[in-house]
């Protein structure tokens, strides 16, 4: 198979790159970041998915599937930005796709689509509406782009199209959302309140998203790690030191002190769960994380 | 954790739940806040109150099953006292999951301490959850309006909500209709503050003679009666729930006259009844 990714000079793109080729499969990558030491084998090219560049690699490159990961947190970019990289950036992939006949599309998202609130559930389906779109405002387009993704599977019936939702990503490159959050020795956390955090290794994702192009899924589908522990066990497993804050002024210390800059969406996160349900995906692909709870908040601390 | 009740911590050591290295299961549930909030609960129901259970043979001893329970006064504390029940009197101990209420939950402390033991914020899908993972839930379908009860009230029941037996219908789930007696007893309530709850998020404020609704020491009763089993999908006309919602109802208001007879008389060696109406006692 003929395999593009996205975002692949990302952490868990590289990943996904290598045991793609390991496999056996012809990678071509597409990053504006350049990835140094990519391997022999990888098609790479470094252009921007939203430029013209970017039809050339569907245009000659007889894709089979597309694995996009190029999206952005707001850890990496301002708002205008991460509009432009995932609404458009997710636009042209899906229509590029149609135009050029790749038959499968792995959209990799995010858990956090499902916002944190009081009376959220411990378990969300994948039948859940996003109540992120009213907690956390930063989070809206990585929500809409999640919803674009999904409509493909009816405005590109012909194309076999995947949602997936994964939880955090942890591991030994220390990059991500939740390493971004734990990168300090002190982690902000709202007194009374120790919410479940759910994580997954780089590697297991990774495995998850190589999985997910070779049973040629339809449909938007949970990625869960393994069990999820409360952030105080988090923050302890990996060596950091738990920072009680009061709610009203933890905001305004937020990106001081050592402490890592959150959105005021945020602050949810730090009260109540988003935990969810990976059964769906499990029973149809047969994934099972290699890494548990514990081997993957250790490989974090001790990279 | 202040005191650790050594009886309870073996206990907690032999709940058939699923932990993992860190004593967590895959809800939270967390084996260190099991051992204090058990410790406190069992405290309270053994020196503070003294709360007897009857008929705990009826309790499944494993699978998912349904405490199905009134509320009696003041606070949740039956609920609290059912699940020190189901703790200390089980053999082996299962861990009632009651439903909380959702303010409790935006509360801080309670929050945390709630989600690790187990008391899930009261939501159809926590429930069916937890029963399709073979738990033990705890439902008071009276909900707000059966803590609501006052000091008069306290022996009788309010209307039940119908949920309760949607979800035992879809998930084949056996009920065991649950009786708590002394509770409007141990905090009888004069009058409740519906205003002052709305300003403290919670549906309101029970008063007391010594104004707040903590317990006096009173002695309470649990009385379990059979599991009752209805044959159904949840899919039902409303009607045909109602009836089997009755029927629920009529068995706990027979088991609240039994143990109301029962205080009276001050006999409690009569069997537990199994089937609605005076004549089973």
């Amino acid at each position: 198979m003929r395999v593009l990714v996205t975002g692949v000079a990302g952490r868990i793109g590289r990943i996904v790159a290598r045991r793609l080729l390991f496999e056996g499969h012809e990678v071509v990558g597409i990053d504006r970041r350049p990835w140094p030491d990519a391997p022999k084998g990888l098609d790479m090219h470094n252009v921007d998915i939203r430029k013209r560049p970017a039809e050339n690699v569907f245009r000659s490159g007889k894709l089979d599937a597309v694995v996009h990961m190029a999206t952005v947190t707001h850890f990496t970019s301002r708002r205008e930005e991460r509009n432009r990289i995932n609404l458009d950036g997710t636009r042209r992939i899906f229509e590029y796709s149609a135009k050029y006949g790749v038959r499968d599309v792995v959209f990799v998202g995010r858990h956090t689509y499902y916002g944190a609130a009081v009376d959220s559930p411990l378990y969300h389906t994948e039948t859940e509406p996003p109540m992120a779109v009213a907690t956390f405002p930063e989070l809206a387009d990585l929500v809409a782009a999640d919803l674009f993704a999904g409509a493909a599977l009816w405005r590109y019936p012909e194309m076999n199209t995947v949602v997936l939702r994964t939880v955090y990503t942890l591991g030994p490159s220390r990059h991500g959302t939740l390493a971004s959050f734990l990168r300090g020795p002190l982690v902000p956390a709202i007194p009374g309140f120790d919410p479940l955090f759910h994580f997954i290794h780089e590697e297991d994702a990774a495995k998850a998203i190589c999985l997910a192009v070779h049973h040629e899924l339809r449909g938007v589908y949970n990625v869960s790690g393994p069990q999820p522990v409360p952030l105080s066990t988090l923050i302890d497993v990996t060596g950091r030191r738990r920072m009680p804050l009061p709610e009203p002024i933890l905001p305004r210390l937020l990106g001081r002190m050592g402490l890592p800059k959150l959105p005021p969406g945020a602050m949810a996160h730090l009260k109540y769960p988003i935990v969810i349900d990976g059964s769906r995906f499990a029973e149809e692909t047969g994934f099972e994380p290699d890494y548990d709870e514990s081997q993957t908040m250790e490989a974090f601390r001790w990279a | 954790m202040p005191f650790i009740d050594p009886d309870v911590a073996e206990r907690v050591e032999r709940l058939e739940l699923p932990f993992n290295r860190y004593g967590l299961d895959h809800y939270g549930i967390d084996k260190g806040y099991l051992r204090g909030f058990f410790s406190f609960l069992t405290f309270i129901s053994q020196r503070w109150l003294t709360v007897n259970a009857y008929g705990v043979e009826h309790v499944p001893t494993q699978g998912r099953a349904m405490i199905v329970g009134n509320h009696s006064g003041g606070v949740a504390l039956d609920g609290a006292m059912i699940l020190a029940s189901l703790m200390n009197d089980m053999e082996p101990p299962r861990l009632g999951q009651g439903m909380a209420e959702k303010f409790l939950n935006r509360t801080p402390f309670a929050s945390t301490i709630l989600s690790r033991v187990g008391q899930f914020t009261g939501l159809p899908e926590h429930a069916v959850r937890l029963l399709e993972d073979d738990r033990l839930l705890m439902v008071f379908p009276e909900g707000a309006r059966g803590t609501a009860k006052l000091y008069k009230e306290r022996n009788s029941l309010v209307r039940f909500g119908t949920g309760f037996m949607r979800l035992a219908l879809q998930t084949g789930t056996p009920i065991v209709p649950t009786a708590f007696i002394g509770g409007g007893e141990a905090i009888p309530t004069i009058m409740n503050l519906y205003r002052l709850g709305k300003l403290v998020g919670a549906p309101y404020v029970p008063v007391t003679p010594w104004f707040v609704a903590l317990p006096r020491p009173t002695h309470c009763q649990i009385y379990y009666s059979e599991p009752m089993v209805f044959d159904g999908d949840g899919s039902e006309e409303d009607d045909v729930i109602q009836s089997w919602v009755d029927q629920v109802k009529d068995r706990i208001a027979t088991l609240i006259e039994f143990g109301v007879e029962n205080r009276r008389s001050g006999d409690y060696s009569r069997p537990v009844p199994t089937s609605a109406g005076t004549d089973a006692a």
